[in-house]
């Protein structure tokens, strides 16, 4: 009799206690996919046959979870938000401050361009409205890396609402099995970056490093339309490609570029939202779903024993992979927000409404910028399956890895092999081996030219596959590899190359 | 540099129109404005917002937030005289008078062009800090509230 687990599973937008055989020739259950359940997925029931538990006590185990994410991303400029210090990741503490960063008394902040434009940009590719007058407030509160004492940005009257981002989520085992959701984007708006604080336990003391201070950042609020870890995942993953692609910002989550904190509820369907808590400072792609997926089982888990969920800030602990309450709890902060009283309102035009003589440096036309867009992501993969005929799936894996698609387009300019084998190498050998080697792409010793190279000889039909993959091999430092390589070339000239002369070349080759 | 002139001209006409419309209902309301005070004075007690008393526990959480000291009974005395002075605001009607952003809604907001131009004065900031370990400002551990 095979042990039976009981494991937390989502259910398309359900969390179910579900009773897995884990012996069962149907495999390990659904703890890792999901089954969609609108109208317009994939019904995969059959392919995930969970019995539902009936719990003991009251009945209803059935729980929905519901997650909303504010995502702060950097915005990629020159400058500050609202000074003229450099943006820049490393560099000596407090080099890049100035006057108005430190909050020394009779600084003003000078909005700056490129910020306004970014998130105009930011705000169009997300279907937002745009709104032509935005307005800045003040956010008080008190913490060493806000010299000021209170944070500039957009509560009433932000630069853009109500947009939607559209991201993609497997519904199965079989990769071909993805199913396009949706997630509402309730605001973008411009605010500043704090400093760094430093703790220096040991010592007693913060070392408060202001470099970051003022730095631009657009604060992406997604409405809580997401059920699980890998939905928010994948949404902001898909946040992230937009960004880069519109060069608003390098959305680089390890450089502290984006930044994700997750509001986190669990309630009975057909009932009232539940209590929810704020898990912040989601700084790792990696970690992003295990702590919005543990955070979800822990209130399942509390409020199934009867107990409460307290409205609390929580941080992702990585290395023990829970969540632990942040602050001390008393009561809900009062930010006393006021306006912002050294900015005017910010006005946008369109083609329509710009004032005519106006000065075109102190004005900001939203079509201008809207007919000026980069290519989304979305766009660009639709273009790769209609050009080259890939799945897809192949699509978004090559836009998800870094690098990997200027490099599939590299060894296309360069190789006469077809789109659909170039396709196969890249995304299941090229990949997968540096998968294995745990490189990222530009790393890889393996250059555009030396796989096109490889194919055009493969597409030739000079070497075989077996011998092609072994070349692959030999990159691993295969020994054994490169003397069969040697011996294949050998057979290929007909035994009248000298073998040392042909180890020779192929590890001058191989080492390029 | 920011300018009324160069704001667009319906803004300008849209603001003159509603002080326009604001100093007139304050006319008129001066003549109300001892009566109003007067009725005030009756409904004030009834509602415990405008008691004028402010309680303990809103000095502690204003004293918290704002980092003020309200050391003495004198200071909470002042505050609450303050808060009716505040108060007398209400005094205007301002029923279909559309709430001003800020005085200086009128002001174009500069847009500066995206240049480094300031920075790199690490050893001036550092001069006023309190205490300073290789560069970096020290804050008290645990700052947060």
């Amino acid at each position: 009799m095979a042990a039976l687990m009981l494991r937390w599973s989502c259910l398309g937008k359900r969390w179910v206690l579900a009773c897995i055989d884990g012996g069962s020739r149907h495999g390990r259950g659904a703890a890792i996919g999901l089954t969609s359940r609108r109208k317009r997925g994939q019904s995969s029931v059959a392919q995930q046959p969970l019995i539902a538990v009936q719990k003991s006590r009251k009945g209803e185990h059935e729980w929905a979870a519901v997650v909303g994410l504010e995502i702060h991303a950097q915005i990629s400029s020159n400058s500050k938000l609202f000074s003229g210090s450099q943006v820049h990741f490393a560099a000596p503490p407090n080099s890049l401050v100035s006057f108005f960063d430190a909050s020394l008394p009779g600084t003003l902040p000078v909005l700056n361009r490129r910020c306004v434009e970014a998130a105009v940009m930011t705000g169009l590719a997300l279907n937002c409205r745009i709104n032509k007058k935005s307005l800045f407030d003040r956010k008080h509160y008190f913490y060493a890396d806000l010299p000021a004492g209170y944070q500039i940005t957009q509560q009433r009257l932000p630069i853009a609402v109500n947009g939607s981002l559209a991201y993609s989520v497997s519904v199965g085992k079989k990769p071909s099995q993805v199913s396009t959701r949706t997630v509402r984007i309730k605001q973008i708006q411009l605010e500043q970056d704090s400093g760094k604080s430093l703790h220096d336990e040991p010592r007693s003391q913060t070392l408060i490093d202001l470099n970051r201070a003022g730095v631009g950042l657009l604060e992406v609020v997604l409405e809580p339309d997401m059920s699980c870890g890998e939905e928010a995942a994948s949404a902001v993953r898909e946040l992230q490609l937009i960004l880069q692609a519109l060069g608003t910002s390098q959305a680089n989550m390890a450089e502290g570029q984006l930044r994700v904190d997750a509001n986190i509820s669990v309630h009975h369907p057909g009932e009232p939202l539940g209590v929810r808590t704020e898990v912040k400072n989601l700084n790792s792609a990696r970690f992003l779903a295990k702590a919005i997926d543990f955070e979800i089982k822990r209130q399942i888990h509390e409020l199934e024993n009867g107990r409460k969920i307290l409205n609390e800030t929580r941080s992702f602990d990585d290395k023990l992979g829970c969540t632990m309450p942040m602050r001390d709890k008393e009561g809900k902060q009062d930010y006393r927000f006021m306006p912002e009283p050294n900015l005017p309102p910010l006005l946008l035009y369109d083609t329509a409404s710009l004032p005519p003589g106006a000065d075109p440096q102190q004005v900001i036309n939203i079509d201008w910028i809207r007919e000026r867009l980069p290519e989304l992501p979305g766009k660009t993969r639709e273009k790769l399956i209609q050009q080259y005929g890939m799945l897809p799936e192949h699509s978004f894996t090559l836009l998800n890895e870094v690098g990997l698609l200027e490099f599939f387009q590299n060894v296309i300019k360069e190789t006469r092999a077809e789109p659909k084998k170039v396709t196969s190498w890249v995304l299941n050998i090229f990949l997968g081996f540096l998968k294995q080697q745990n490189l990222a792409v530009n790393e890889s010793p393996v250059t555009p030219s030396a796989l096109a190279e490889l194919l055009n000889l493969l597409d030739r039909k000079a070497i075989s596959s077996s011998a092609a993959r072994q070349v692959m091999d030999m990159k691993r430092g295969n020994p054994r590899a490169i003397n069969k390589l040697i011996g294949l070339v050998r057979k290929a000239t007909l035994s009248r190359a000298d073998p040392t002369v042909i180890k020779e070349i192929l590890e001058r080759k191989l080492s390029s | 540099m920011s300018s009324l002139l160069s704001a667009p001209s319906a803004l300008r006409e849209d603001a003159l129109r509603r002080l326009k419309r604001e100093m007139w209902a304050r006319a008129v309301k001066l003549g109300l404005r001892s009566w109003v005070g007067w009725r005030r004075g009756f409904t004030s007690k009834a509602d415990p917002q405008r008691s004028g008393r402010v309680t303990a526990e809103v000095i502690e959480h204003l004293e918290r937030l704002a980092l003020v000291d309200f050391g003495s009974l004198e200071a909470v005395a002042r505050l609450e005289k303050a808060i009716a002075f505040a108060d007398r605001l209400r005094a205007v009607d301002t029923d279909g008078v559309e709430p001003m952003e800020s005085v200086l809604e009128d002001r174009c907001l500069y847009l500066r062009s995206d240049n480094v131009v300031e920075g790199n004065c690490a050893e001036e900031l550092l001069q006023n800090a309190h205490r300073v370990v290789e560069e970096y400002f020290v804050a008290p551990p645990g700052v947060n509230d």
